[in-house]
């Protein structure tokens, strides 16, 4: 074991930590289950329209939903559309908006990040200006700005976020930055003649990204809240579309069954709902797991 | 000190700027039609869309309709709201109390219990009251706030019937619109007002219709609070002066309550900001489910109307938030921590 790179062995130490914590193996769990779930879904639930895979089959116009029977194992939804088709195409959206957003944005803010971090100077002062600007509109209500202007859609829901959602790494990747750029091995380093480019690569980027790795787990859940939540007031995806808030959305009026059964039609509300919540709670537990293991104050004990 | 304000009351004017551009910025991205079309009422006015670009200037360059923007904001006027049918100003001030007044309320709860499950949890860690609330803080964290307000109506409005949606009774509101002469709305806060105007079952039932949107709020706000508690107070146990005076007998509540919580309250301050935006982003779900006519209500009303205006005045509000929030967060933090003021 001890011939091996020293990185390799740290990367070792870093999984045995993880997935010595309860938490990190239930979120691992759910998260592999929602990744077969993703990836099997045209197994899973067949497409009726093949060029729209997206759109939610349904029988009827009726807006009353109907109970889990055998032709629908979750029951219908109002507008008689199929709960368990949508929850199963809903996780391939949910990954499809975590991923889009946390990837752009994370590039796009650690690489600016990290570029005006280690130069410091002019640029620095002016994009830590524009973050600071950016830090005043909460996300929610600057993406639905950026959506009334861009117009509605699922698609200019996920580029707002990303727009919005850099902010957050070129904050959290500078500070780090700030703190390895006068550290001996940096300095060294360029003693001895390596790029700039090479020492943010190889030097300053493997030790500065645990954090934005934990953020970017956090941030999968919370953009898919956020992005859902925007569907649900009607801004996001368009009715029948396979997306868990927009399922959440058409189930609205019927939280409140007829007085004799309150509770009639709770599937339609619980089972999309259900899928909302596991599915940030696996990234959260994620994210947790991870700053526990990056903790370098917990990290050797 | 004095320096210190100066230069922070510096920064957030030009923070306030900056906001006012690029909201401008985002509104410019709409056509000078489309922009016309909303002096548009009838279908026969639409001829006139030509004409209403000129009149307003709305295909003038950038910089000239900011400013002519911003001489209109400053007067007050902010435009014309759709949802309210009236000026966005006047609208503005008669959603918002019942933001406040929520606020108002739900804040020192989260303040409160934060750093009091906070501090209970670090003192014990590891132990089981340690874990449990940890794991209520990743749960409230992961809740989105709409779905929980959903479930939580289901639950106590149709299964229990304990609670009701909106921010008065059926009955009560028409007895203020029948009786407008003995009922005057002074603060706008339906509970301060119904006592003020000696209505004690106005105020109660007001109250009763905030149980559930305070409870909403709380849970999903709590955990962000709770966990700056928690990894202060651990930090704070650990540092040399806690040995020093476990060393020479002090007693554990002095050293708990009197020595580590005092420190572990900085970082809390810190993250004020940040609980400032978590309730303002809160606040929108809470209203729109429970149907409460607040500002986040409107928000969202507007923007599903694709209103603008009603979107730059409430950003624009929220920035004023922040940036007052933050005058003041800076201004305490120098005061409670000496480090800072002396430098």
């Amino acid at each position: 074991m001890d011939n091996t790179h020293p990185r390799l062995r740290e990367l070792k130490y870093t999984l045995y930590r993880i997935f010595r914590n309860p938490s990190a193996i239930i979120g691992f769990t759910l998260l592999v289950f929602f990744i077969g779930v993703a990836v099997l879904a045209p197994v899973l639930a067949p497409p009726k329209y093949a060029h729209n895979p997206y759109q939610m089959p349904h029988k009827g116009f009726s807006p009353t939903p109907k109970p889990p029977s055998e032709k629908a194992i979750f029951g219908t939804t109002s507008g008689q559309y199929d709960i368990y088709y949508g929850v199963v195409w809903g996780t391939r959206t949910a990954f499809k908006i975590g991923l889009f957003v946390v990837v752009i944005s994370g590039l796009f803010g650690v690489g600016l990040g990290a570029v005006s971090g280690y130069y410091g100077g002019w640029l620095d002062e002016a994009l830590m200006r524009v973050t600071d600007i950016m830090w005043a509109i909460p996300t929610l209500v600057l993406a639905m700005a950026i959506v009334v202007a861009f117009g509605r859609g699922l698609d200019k829901v996920m580029i707002a976020l990303a727009l919005i959602q850099w902010r957050w790494y070129v904050r959290v990747i500078r500070s780090e930055i700030l703190t390895l750029r006068d550290q001996d091995f940096v300095q060294a380093a360029r003693v001895m003649g390596v790029s700039d480019f090479k020492i943010i690569r190889r030097h300053i980027l493997p030790n500065a990204i645990y954090p934005v790795l934990i953020m970017a787990s956090m941030d999968m859940g919370s953009m898919v809240i956020t992005a859902s939540f925007m569907s649900f007031v009607g801004l996001g995806s368009p009715k029948g579309y396979a997306d868990w808030g927009q399922m959440v959305a058409l189930a609205r009026n019927y939280i409140v069954g007829p007085p004799d059964d309150p509770l009639r039609f709770w599937y339609t509300i619980a089972i999309p709902g259900a899928c909302i919540i596991l599915f940030v709670l696996a990234w959260n537990l994620i994210g947790d797991a991870l700053r526990d293991a990056f903790d370098p104050k917990l990290r050797r004990r | 000190m004095l320096t210190y304000i100066l230069r922070r009351f510096f920064f957030l004017t030009f923070v306030l700027f900056g906001v006012s551009v690029l909201l401008f910025g985002i509104l410019m991205t709409f056509s000078p039609e489309r922009r016309a079309a909303a002096y548009v009422t009838t279908p026969q006015q639409a001829k006139d869309i030509p004409r209403i670009i000129q009149q307003f200037g709305l295909d003038d360059p950038f910089y000239v309709q900011y400013v002519r923007w911003i001489k209109e904001v400053s007067r007050g006027n902010m435009g014309w709201s759709l949802v309210a049918a009236r000026p966005v100003g006047e609208a503005f001030w008669r959603y918002f109390p019942i933001t406040l007044e929520m606020n108002l309320y739900a804040a020192p709860i989260v303040i409160f219990l934060g750093i009091w499950l906070g501090s209970v949890s670090g003192i014990h860690r590891d132990s089981w009251i340690d874990h449990s609330t940890r794991i209520f803080a990743i749960i409230g964290w992961s809740l989105p706030t709409f779905l929980f307000a959903l479930v939580l109506l289901m639950v106590f409005y149709g299964y229990f019937q304990m609670f009701s949606p909106g921010v008065l009774s059926d009955a009560l509101a028409m007895s203020i619109i029948d009786h407008p002469d003995q009922y005057t709305a002074y603060t706008g806060m339906l509970t301060i007002d119904g006592l003020l105007n000696g209505r004690l079952d106005i105020a109660l039932d007001a109250l009763h219709h905030l149980v559930l949107p305070i409870l909403t709020y709380v849970i999903v706000v709590v955990a962000l609070n709770m966990r700056v508690m928690r990894s202060g107070i651990i930090e704070e146990l650990s540092k040399d002066y806690v040995l020093t005076a476990r060393a020479k007998g002090a007693d554990r509540r002095t050293i708990h309550y009197r020595h580590a919580r005092r420190n572990a309250l900085l970082p809390v301050v810190t993250v004020a900001g940040q609980l400032v935006a978590m309730s303002m982003e809160g606040s929108i779900a809470v209203e729109v489910v429970y149907n409460r006519q607040g500002i986040g209500w409107w928000l969202a009303e507007s923007a599903t109307q694709l209103d603008m205006p009603v979107l730059m005045c409430i950003c624009l509000f929220m920035g004023v938030v922040f940036v007052v929030t933050n005058l003041t967060i800076d201004i305490l933090y120098a005061y409670i921590d000496p480090r800072i003021r002396l430098n």
